[in-house]
């Protein structure tokens, strides 16, 4: 069986129309309310001091939302340009893992794949994840991953047209929008303890490293939380008792994100206990 | 602000490496990265770094500690968030509060 060399939206005879209206209107529904936050970026960026044009091509080269809104706030803060990009690539390396997922569920053709690369980030991820099959998923990926390209471009560059009208972003709230992106994702992927002792002793360091080191490096210290919390999740707990295997471990609430679900799928074997 | 060049070397460094990793997982054979200790630490480090900007872009400004209207703005981000609010909102939420402490604490 060969697979279609595009996801076409009208070849697929096997998911009723009913249900793949809905697919497109989950799919518009994150597209939409994700890509318009790129208002929030473009005002940040020029609050930070990119030109219109630097601002734009971020939108359009990197889009990865965290690491557009990291890179432009440890510039804004005076990072040298490595340390700007190396937090934001880190944050960036996570979009692998969604790839790899999809690449398995979308089996997209091998002259598909760089285009449909770009559009590999969390949300986009999320709606083809939480799809039934194949031609589902594939027209949910591809419909979230067009309205929010578009939109996210869009709005960025309006956004960052804007910024000169708006004058200091501070004093219209906006300085709060990169915090509050940042939390919204970071909510559904802190499930476990685990998770909590990673980004707990995360704070702790980057607020410890903040007057100590150069602007963006104490973002890439606190990456250090990772390895220290999975080391201590894979000590066991108390001496008579092992860490308990795999499927014994509850594990929090329902998964929200494609993280999660990897991470309970695959990540469960040797390092998670309840 | 760091000079122009800079900003577009780091531009640059940003664009090709964050695209080279989506690629890498759509093209590379699944086993590579399927170590479950890759898999977690590669979940776990996400979760380190949004967590530090969170705290980090809240309660710094330059090389210093500040508690500011930024905090209230990020509080009442949270309770949208506990409120399940869609992702537009939580963002608005923290915008509006922030703005909103500003405009009445003048400053």
């Amino acid at each position: 069986m060969t697979a279609p060399p595009v996801p076409a939206p009208s070849s697929a005879p096997d998911v009723p129309d009913t249900s793949r209206a809905a697919v497109v209107r989950d799919a518009l529904g994150v597209g939409v309310a994700v890509g318009l936050s790129g208002f929030a970026f473009g005002v940040t960026s020029a609050g930070a001091g990119l030109s219109l044009v630097q601002t734009c091509a971020l939108s359009l080269l990197v889009f990865t939302g965290a690491s557009q809104f990291a890179l432009v706030g440890a510039l804004g803060a005076g990072g040298g340009p490595f340390t700007a990009a190396a937090g934001a690539f880190f944050l960036g390396t996570r979009n692998a893992f969604y790839g790899l997922r999809l690449s398995q569920l979308l089996k997209l053709p091998r002259l598909v794949r760089p285009l449909a690369a770009q559009w590999v980030i969390d949300e986009t991820s999320a709606i083809a994840l939480a799809q039934r099959g194949r031609d589902a998923a594939r027209l949910g990926f591809t419909v979230t991953g067009a309205s929010l390209y578009a939109l996210w471009n869009l709005t960025t560059f309006v956004g960052a047209v804007g910024a000169s009208a708006l004058g200091d972003p501070a004093a219209w709230g906006l300085d709060a929008a990169g915090p509050a992106v940042f939390l919204a994702l970071l909510a559904p992927m802190v499930k476990g303890r685990t998770e909590r002792t990673a980004a707990g002793l995360a704070v702790v360091l980057a607020l410890l490293f903040l007057p100590l080191l150069p602007a963006g490096v104490p973002v890439l210290m606190s990456a250090l939380a990772a390895p220290v919390a999975l080391a201590f999740a894979r000590r066991p707990r108390t001496s008579g008792q092992q860490a308990p295997d795999a499927h014994t471990a509850p594990d929090g609430p329902a998964a929200r994100t494609p993280a999660d679900r990897a991470a309970r799928e695959e990540g469960t074997a040797d390092d998670r206990h309840g | 602000m760091t000079g122009t060049a800079d900003t577009w070397i780091a531009i640059g460094i940003t664009a090709a490496g964050c695209y080279a990793v989506k690629l890498l997982g759509l093209a590379v054979p699944a086993g590579l990265l399927e170590r479950p200790v890759v898999k977690r630490l590669a979940a776990l480090v996400p979760i380190a770094l949004l967590a530090a900007l969170t705290a980090l872009q809240t309660f710094g400004t330059g090389r210093h500690l500040a508690f500011d209207a930024r905090a209230a703005g990020l509080a009442a981000a949270a309770v949208a968030l506990l409120l399940r609010a869609p992702f537009l909102l939580v963002v608005a939420a923290a915008v509006l509060v922030t703005a909103a402490v500003r405009a009445v604490a003048g400053g």
